[in-house]
């Protein structure tokens, strides 16, 4: 095993599904000549020319519509927004021709495209540039979201979101990119849809994804380790479609739930979590579900401001402690 | 339309109060401000002011019952009006009667579990019974009745662990079906009464058990002038009978715990469990581990029937050969190290016993007496009591009690 930053694991992924599908080419500001805003796609342009590695004009509408129209001639663009907050302007082209199309042509038209990008908070990045936009894209029918936390799962999933048919939205984290972890060495690819248990416990099950995870969850879990509490931390990696077997293997074991996520409380993702386990694991609840998340106004610009918005520590093991009735 | 009398919180840590007495009777008239209920709280016992005036239509939960925070405890309304038709509140834990307690069903075997069977007729009026999901569903599976179960929650919610205590207590506490094989087997042996547990006692066990989790222990020595006992046992020998130290320590623990029945007590979960009978429970250190036979009705024996069925316990125990009954009950057990030259230790209490007796060697000490240094056969006893039934204060009164029976054993017979 290798070890290699978040960038380098998805610099690898779209290399590596570059040179084995020559359907495949990068779109987006700044990722041939560049080498991404974020280093991302360091030496691809090199590596595969300029045909295949596309420095895009300031217009993600623009450059979104034209990855649609490449995948509907059957092409595999990855569509590279330099932050999901830019997106937004994008939204016309994901959300009403990329996750339709298939629907809309009565099945004679495919989507086979990534939108791929930062998500959430930098830092000191403010209002404009700190959201957590993940829920929005779940809620559209035709649409797959993944946010991976680790290296290795970025690398896996990426290569699988590629290879996918249908639109996949892939939400990266900008405080992730330097983040390095073991990466498998050679060919290898994770499934969309499987959440991973990234520690095992008894006593409450903390669910989450993204940056959380490594930022507060597997913190707090190490310090309720200390005072005796054993945190099971699911990391779903696939927002869109959800892991239910594994939360519900894990409930049936805990009877106890927290759930933490970086964007608002308010119609967030963990909303939908908690409904599907007050649906279908009611008998197995022993407290009501806590969900821990930012808190419900835009991040502030102050850098003393920004942990307060955000979850941290602090309260996630404010919750498991009420989850068991401490 | 009557106005419902509801239990207020008067603690903020209190989920459910025990009406301990009503001070007005149904009929009685009642002015708003006046106090019309006393209610103990997990802190003390506070009035109840009526918040409305009108005539006292009807106590729902009546003095010594428990109910929740919130639940409707009375009616108050014009003398005649017919109350909502409202049955009694869900939570009321069953009348803890002041007079002679209710005796608790006697618990059965551990095997199987009865049927499931559905709550008592305890339809919900202001407040209903709450319990998490999970609860509600092991209570069925168990066949467990949630109506008696305290709830630990917020807002008195039954979760999961109290539903284990439930379903733990009766086990623990539950004497074996069968007798032993006491020869003289003398009277009637009454069954354990199930006393309430106060509120305060609660909040003791609650935070006691935080500090000290299991059985919270405390400890108190006391020094014994054995010099009338080791008398006695000479006097015995010269009548060619076999009383030995431990012998008159053990009947002089079951008469002290007669005399002093607070301390013959047992946590069992919701509940205490007051016993009736003395079983004295003896450590024999045998081949790889320890067990402790019990003496029962020991208060009742004379000492050389105590002498020998030690003996004889304690021989079958060495050859494993005892019977689950002959060291099952009791709630007090006698540890001697005395025989090791051991001055004094400190024992762990043998669960669901609430003490256990540490006894040192016996040997001549200089103590001073009127003021004189004389040589005394000295003895120490160390008391480990269980901190949620017993207190401090019972424990000294009992070790006290206990002393004065071993340095003047002439009280032993009499």
């Amino acid at each position: 095993m290798a070890e290699l930053a978040y960038r380098d694991a998805l610099n690898q992924a779209l290399a590596e599904e570059m040179a084995r599908d020559p359907r495949v080419f990068l779109m987006g500001e700044e990722v041939a000549r560049y080498d991404g805003a974020y280093k991302v796609s360091k030496g691809l342009l090199e590596k595969f020319g300029s045909a295949r590695v596309v420095d895009a004009p300031i217009s993600e509408l623009g450059f979104g519509g034209l990855g649609v129209g490449a995948a509907m001639a059957g092409l595999r663009p990855v569509i590279e927004m330099m932050t999901w907050n830019f997106a937004i302007l994008a939204m016309d082209q994901i959300v009403n021709s990329a996750a339709k199309l298939r629907h809309m042509s009565g099945g004679q038209l495919r989507c086979p495209i990534v939108f791929r990008g930062p998500n959430g908070a930098g830092g000191r990045l403010s209002s404009q540039h700190s959201q957590a936009l993940e829920a929005n894209y779940a809620h559209f029918p035709g649409l797959k979201v993944i946010a991976p936390c680790t290296p290795a799962d970025a690398k896996g999933l990426l290569k699988s979101a590629i290879r996918d048919d249908n639109p996949v939205i892939f939400m990266e984290a900008e405080l992730l990119y330097g983040v390095k972890g073991e990466v498998p060495e050679g060919e290898y690819t994770i499934p969309i849809g499987k959440a991973d248990v990234k520690r095992e416990g008894s006593d409450v099950t903390i669910i989450t994804w993204s940056r959380m995870l490594t930022a507060h969850v597997l913190p707090a879990a190490q310090q309720l380790a200390e005072a005796g509490i054993n945190a099971e931390v699911i990391d779903l990696r696939t927002i869109k479609p959800m892991d239910e077997e594994a939360i519900a293997a894990s409930v049936k074991k805990t009877n106890r739930v927290v759930i933490v996520e970086e964007g608002w409380g308010y119609a967030g993702f963990g909303g939908h979590v908690a409904d599907f386990i007050s649906r279908e694991l009611f008998d197995d609840l022993d407290a009501p579900v806590i969900r821990v998340h930012g808190l419900d106004v835009n991040m502030s610009y102050a850098s003393n401001h920004e942990p307060l918005i955000q979850p941290s520590v602090g309260r996630i093991i404010e919750a498991v402690n009420k989850v068991l009735y401490r | 339309m009557p106005n419902a009398i509801l239990l207020p919180a008067l603690s903020p840590t209190m989920s459910e109060g025990r009406l301990t007495k009503w001070l007005k009777k149904e009929g009685d008239k009642i002015s708003s401000g006046d106090a019309i209920a006393e209610v103990e709280t997990d802190k003390s016992n506070l009035e109840i002011e009526a918040s409305d005036s009108g005539v006292l239509l009807k106590i729902v939960v009546p003095g010594g019952a428990t109910a929740p925070i919130g639940g409707v405890i009375g009616w108050i309304g014009k003398a005649g009006e017919a109350i909502p038709d409202a049955p009694p509140p869900a939570a009321a834990a069953p009348a803890a009667a002041p007079a002679p307690a209710p005796v608790k069903a006697a618990p059965a075997a551990a095997v199987p579990p009865p049927p499931p069977k559905k709550a008592a007729p305890a339809p919900v009026a202001a407040d209903r019974l709450r319990a998490s999901p999970l609860a509600k569903k092991i209570a069925e599976t168990q066949g467990l009745d949630l109506s008696s179960v305290p709830g630990s929650g917020p807002n008195g919610r039954i979760v999961k662990r109290d539903v284990e205590e439930a379903l733990a207590a009766p086990k623990a506490s539950g004497k074996s079906a069968g007798r032993t094989i006491i020869r003289s087997a003398p009277g009637v042996r009454q069954p354990p009464d199930s006393l309430p547990i106060s509120n305060m006692r609660k909040v003791i066990a609650q935070r006691l058990g935080e500090v000290k989790p299991g059985v919270p222990h405390f400890y108190l020595t006391i020094d014994v002038e054995m010099d009338q006992a080791l008398k006695l046992r000479e006097e015995a020998k010269s009548q060619d009978m076999k009383v030995s130290v431990n012998d008159i320590i053990v009947k002089a623990t079951a008469i002290a715990v007669r005399r002093f029945p607070r301390i013959n007590q047992i946590f069992a979960g919701d509940h205490i469990e007051q016993l009736h009978t003395v079983d004295v429970g003896v450590a024999v250190a045998i081949e790889d581990g320890l067990i402790t036979p019990l003496i029962r009705d020991a208060d009742q024996k004379g000492l050389a029937e105590i002498g020998e069925e030690v003996r004889e316990l304690a021989e079958r125990a060495k050859k494993k050969a005892l019977k689950p009954e002959e060291y099952t009950g009791g709630s007090i057990t006698v540890s001697n190290l005395g025989m090791f030259g051991i001055d004094s230790f400190i024992a762990v209490i043998n669960p669901p016993h609430s003490a256990i007796l540490a006894v040192g060697k016996v040997e001549p000490k200089v103590v001073v007496r009127d003021n004189q240094m004389v040589i005394r056969q000295m003895m120490s006893i160390t008391l480990s009591g269980d901190h949620r039934v017993i207190d401090g204060a019972v424990g000294a009164q009992y070790l006290q009690e206990l002393r004065g029976l071993l340095e003047h054993p002439l009280r032993l017979v009499l």
